[in-house]
């Protein structure tokens, strides 16, 4: 990867670990200048509100659409690079976490979304919507079979690209474990400049949004394969380290 | 015990209706004929740092029944469950950064042995520009039991009114009013969770 540095003023308001959670405020990020809490975040106790949440009843009513190559109802199939994503969901002990709701959305094979409010002019795909949703099985393993996302332009910066990638959202069993993020894929030379994937602190934790190309999930003559895993936070969950300054 | 790194959070960014909005997706209305309890709609906008509205927004509420319980394996309490009322919503904001919640008022659910919460609702909010969601919980202002809620008590006084969700009536409907701003004056109590 290169290894060259936005400049940018970074937000002390950080909800959750330092070394993993970006800032809310990273100037680099344009949008979230007006939209950053500057206020420290409170610090409260676990109640039964955090340690309950939605996922357990969504998950009951939620019918599988794990395909999107083909969930347009066209009856046509998606052009681009066919992969399998597939990848467990964990808590931080490396249980997995079974029965868990997994919505993911990206563009299609030219970097176009189908949204009203992205007028660039990549080709949309009349046999690709770009959404789907799995539950996590009785391994915490969720399955996609996709087109692999490409690039598109923004107007954050001069000449300013996204890396493709696949937005994800969990609920997890509780409030705590809510997340939503983006899966990059490896070696992707747009990762310099881009703010959003390099809003994340530590090398570390910037590498665990990149998914691995994985040989052992390709279909021959059908598919390749990435392999995802998402950690998000425990059944046992402690309260957050207390908050910086925050007296 | 081990522990694994936790996988980071990164925005919705600004077209996330496509994945999370879809019409099967939104829950604006939570409550129908059957459930119990009183019926209230939960409204407000999201604002920017400016004032302006936020129109690409998403906010989630979880909620116990009107009994005070939650459908959550972890809620073993012996109020009841009530088997028309999930307690889980999600709202886009519209151009003037509006959403909205037809639901029933909460009861109190445990702080522990002894002591109850006041009705509150948990709220996180997600926009383009957040790059982490935003927790926080709505209560309401005329409600008694707020004085004695351990949680609202942990938010510094002269920030407390910021969770407090002001009551209207409108065509026979009671309305409650929750702005979230995001930033600056006014900035509404988020919470470490």
């Amino acid at each position: 990867m290169n290894q060259q540095q936005i400049q940018t003023t970074i937000g002390e308001i950080v909800r959750g670990d330092r070394e993993v959670f970006p800032p809310y405020l990273y100037e680099a990020y344009q949008s979230t200048r007006r939209r950053a809490p500057q206020l420290a975040l409170i610090n409260v106790p676990l109640t039964l509100s955090e340690l309950t949440g939605p996922g357990h009843a969504i998950s009951a009513i939620t019918s599988e659409d794990a395909d999107l190559t083909r969930n347009a109802g066209t009856g046509g199939e998606a052009v681009g690079q066919r992969i399998i994503l597939t990848g467990r969901v964990l808590d931080e002990s490396g249980a997995p976490l079974p029965n868990t709701l997994v919505e993911i959305w990206q563009t299609n094979a030219s970097g176009r979304y189908l949204h009203k409010r992205d007028q660039w002019p990549g080709p949309l795909d009349p046999n690709f919507l770009g959404m789907g949703r799995a539950l996590t099985n009785a391994e915490g393993v969720y399955r996609f079979l996709t087109i692999r996302p490409g690039a598109y332009p923004w107007k954050n910066h001069p000449n300013a690209w996204r890396p493709a990638h696949i937005h994800f959202s969990l609920f997890g069993p509780t409030s705590l474990t809510r997340l939503v993020t983006q899966m990059y894929f490896p070696d992707d030379p747009l990762f310099f400049q881009d703010p959003i994937f390099r809003s994340i602190p530590t090398e570390r934790a910037r590498q665990s949004l990149i998914a691995t190309y994985d040989h052992s999930i390709t279909e021959p003559e059908w598919a390749l394969g990435y392999r995802w895993d998402i950690v998000l936070r425990g059944a046992n969950a402690t309260p957050f380290e207390k908050a910086e300054g925050n007296a | 015990m081990s522990s694994l790194p936790l996988t980071g959070s990164q925005t919705v960014g600004p077209f996330f209706s496509l994945g999370l909005l879809y019409p099967a997706a939104q829950r604006n209305v939570l409550a129908n004929p059957q459930t119990a309890g009183e019926r209230i709609r939960v409204e407000g906008r999201v604002l920017d740092g400016a004032g302006v509205p936020v129109p690409d927004a998403m906010v989630e509420i979880w909620q116990a029944n009107a009994h005070g319980r939650y459908n959550h394996p972890a809620d073993q309490s012996e109020a009841p469950l009530d088997p028309d009322f999930t307690g889980s919503g999600r709202s886009g904001t519209d151009e003037e950064g509006r959403y909205w919640f037809d639901t029933i008022k909460p009861g109190r659910v445990a702080f522990n042995d002894q002591i109850k919460q006041a009705p509150h609702l948990t709220v996180t909010i997600f926009a383009r520009g957040l790059l982490n969601h935003l927790v926080t919980r709505v209560y309401f202002v005329d409600e008694p039991s707020n004085v004695e809620d351990v949680t609202l008590q942990c938010v510094p006084e002269a920030r407390r009114a910021t969770l407090l969700a002001h009551r209207e009536t409108r065509e026979g409907v009671t309305v409650y009013r929750f702005d979230i701003v995001l930033q600056g004056v006014n900035e509404t109590a988020f919470f470490n969770v």
